[in-house]
């Protein structure tokens, strides 16, 4: 500040608005500064509650007990463990009893000391969790674990199964799957028909009312609340087409139409900026319209039009309101393996595992937000190396 | 001499308005075979209206409403049996601004001549962009670097590229769009070189602001003013001797 100090006797330049003014520039960027550290903060704290909350959903309590498999306990599961386990031990895992015998038919006969799955009350209560489990079970798995039969494993049933009532048999992988074909139903309908759009829109239509009024229903249907594309989605794709309802061809197809403005301002924009002096140079070559696009306009618009796709995408994939319209909000235990089969998405798998008494969902619930968000977070790295991998020099 | 004076193109009262702005003026003029004919005049004249009439490339404008005959080789362009693309391959054109492709050298050139059926992807394509960058001057500077980006090259080796390109698909005339403008004097001076070589196989029209440069490579000149065409005649006569005073005004620098 000594700088601006002084007279206009001893300092030629000596200009008493300036300490104004910077002040002013100084208060400007720490205002800014301030917003952004707010901005992360509140990022650096909803991640990082996420990841607490989520991280222990990635393993699970077994108990190392003995198991009898014989004709009797295939029948009668309950049977295969002793009767002081049958309150601690998870019914799921119980249930499989006769799967496991028929993928392994020389387990028939024995008694084999194996890594049983706990129930999800047990496993809430080893994790340090809210528990409901009676003081005589307890006692059991304190005595237990004192003998070192009692681990956290890593939880593969969370990846390799579907939805399911009972806590310790939920997995995420039908909502994953349901996910991934909703979007490459959305994928394969909005790109090119909204890159299509732009291009038309950008490159050959004439600037008369009707392509205004086009442009402006467009830019309009962009800000629609989502809610009501699921209505749309329900009323034509399911009622008047008679479409499978929950299928990922109809939350596909809904999502599309969420997506299609999207993708068409994003892509107008990246056409505008295709500099007029190329279409110019094809043009003075004798070239047609379609030479002049399809060769050097849309290459040079192709980053930016990758960019706002994979956002369009992106978005898409956080969608849950279109998607609980048509009946994708189902319980689905087993992946779907067509786009016609009911399936449910991640988001709505999350909004239905958060309305689940058990506490044993909470911390599932975090862990399918951390998987989503790490595969948002990946499209947005795609699309950035997308942009930069394809950028051409100018 | 009797080629040289043959008439290429014609135009005949040729009038341009933009929506309610009438903007050139009845315009008649011959253009000569293997001549430069620069076109000069104060900015917003509308000599590059007038070049851009010449290749259709004013369609490309929604607003503009286009009366008169422009007559190349016995035939109106602007007759409704006639497309505009056709007229561009024959019609080349170079424009202020070098603007090549953003893509390879070799693509730069090769890229119409393949669209347009002239030649065939492998050693023909070869030759004709191997012909067309010697033609334009470039092939020395250029020839261990094709697969470069066109955009790689400095401002004066962009344009003759943009000639090189124009000149691949062998056109009749090459139209000029002040292609100097955005370029230092050395490089101005190897396209004016270029220019004066060319001329021999095609019909050069070039806009220029810089009247040395008209009066250096051209052989016939046109002053164009708030757009009408004062003065037509051999750049001698237009620097030397105008017939108009408000040729010798401008000339002179009196105006503009």
């Amino acid at each position: 500040m000594s700088n601006y100090s002084g007279s206009q006797a001893s300092n030629p330049f000596y200009d008493p608005s300036l300490n104004k003014r910077h002040f002013k520039a100084k208060a400007f960027k720490s205002f800014s500064i301030a917003a952004i550290i707010f901005s992360i903060s509140f990022l650096i704290f909803f991640l990082g509650d996420m990841v607490y909350k989520g991280l222990p959903a990635f393993q699970q309590s077994y108990i190392q007990i003995e198991v009898t498999y014989t004709e009797k306990t295939i029948a009668f599961t309950r049977k295969a463990i002793d009767r002081k386990y049958r309150k601690v031990v998870s019914r799921a895992w119980l249930r499989d009893i006769p799967k496991r015998v028929k993928a392994n038919p020389e387990l028939l006969g024995t008694t084999q000391m194996t890594w049983v799955l706990l129930n999800h009350q047990v496993d809430q209560y080893l994790k340090g969790h809210y528990y409901k489990v009676k003081a005589k079970d307890l006692k059991l798995i304190q005595a237990m674990q004192e003998q070192g039969k009692i681990e956290l494993h890593f939880n593969k049933i969370f990846f390799t199964h579907g939805d399911s009532k009972i806590p310790e048999n939920s997995g995420f992988k039908s909502a994953v799957v349901g996910s991934i074909l909703t979007l490459l139903v959305t994928m394969v309908v909005a790109f090119p028909l909204g890159v299509m759009t732009a291009v038309y829109l950008e490159e050959f239509a004439e600037d008369n009312r009707w392509t205004q009024l086009v442009e402006v229903n467009i830019n309009n249907l962009a800000a629609i609340p989502s809610i009501l594309f699921g209505l749309l989605g329900l009323a034509v794709f399911i009622a008047l087409f008679g479409m499978p309802r929950s299928s990922p061809l109809v939350g596909g197809l809904t999502l599309a139409l969420m997506t299609l403005p999207i993708i068409i301002v994003s892509a107008r924009a990246a056409l505008r900026s295709v500099p007029d002096s190329i279409r110019q140079a094809g043009y003075g070559l004798g070239l047609t319209k379609v030479q002049v696009v399809q060769d050097h306009v849309l290459p040079l618009a192709f980053p930016g039009i990758m960019t706002g796709s994979i956002i369009g995408l992106s978005q898409a994939m956080g969608e849950t309101a279109p998607l609980i319209i048509i009946g994708m909000i189902a319980f689905i235990p087993d992946a779907p393996s067509s786009i016609f089969e009911s399936a449910t998405v991640m988001p709505a798998q999350l909004f239905t595992w958060a309305g689940m008494p058990e506490r044993a969902y909470v911390e599932r619930t975090a862990a399918g937000i951390m998987l989503l968000i790490s595969v948002l977070i990946s499209l947005n790295t795609l699309a950035i190396y997308l942009r930069k991998r394809f950028e051409v020099k100018w | 001499m009797s080629q040289k004076n043959s008439t290429k193109i014609s135009v005949q009262n040729l009038n341009l308005h933009y929506g309610d702005n009438h903007a050139l003026h009845g315009i008649d003029m011959d253009i000569h075979t293997n001549q430069i004919t620069a076109l000069i005049g104060p900015s917003g004249c509308g000599k590059s209206t007038f070049l851009r009439c010449l290749n259709r490339m004013n369609d490309l404008i929604k607003s503009v409403r286009i009366e008169g005959k422009v007559i190349i080789d016995n035939k109106n362009i602007y007759d409704k049996d006639v497309d505009e693309v056709a007229v561009r391959k024959r019609i080349g054109m170079v424009f202020q601004q070098p603007n090549p492709f953003p893509k390879s050298i070799y693509e730069n050139v090769a890229y119409a001549p393949l669209k347009h059926g002239i030649t065939q992807k492998g050693s023909t394509c070869d030759e004709l962009v191997e012909k067309s960058l010697i033609q334009a001057g470039l092939w020395n500077e250029v020839k261990d670097k094709l697969s470069t980006p066109g955009t790689s090259l400095s401002g004066g080796q962009q344009q003759r590229l943009c000639i090189a390109r124009t000149i691949a698909i062998s056109p009749d005339v090459i139209l000029m769009d002040e292609p100097t403008s955005a370029l230092d004097p050395i490089s101005t001076e190897k396209i004016e070189a270029l220019m004066l070589e060319l001329k021999q196989q095609y019909s050069i029209i070039i806009v220029t602001h810089n009247m040395q440069q008209a009066g250096r490579v051209a052989d016939m000149t046109a002053f164009f003013h708030l757009g009408d065409l004062i003065e037509y005649a051999e750049t001698e006569t237009i620097f030397i001797n105008p017939a108009k005073q408000k040729t010798e005004d401008y000339i002179t620098g009196r105006y503009g």
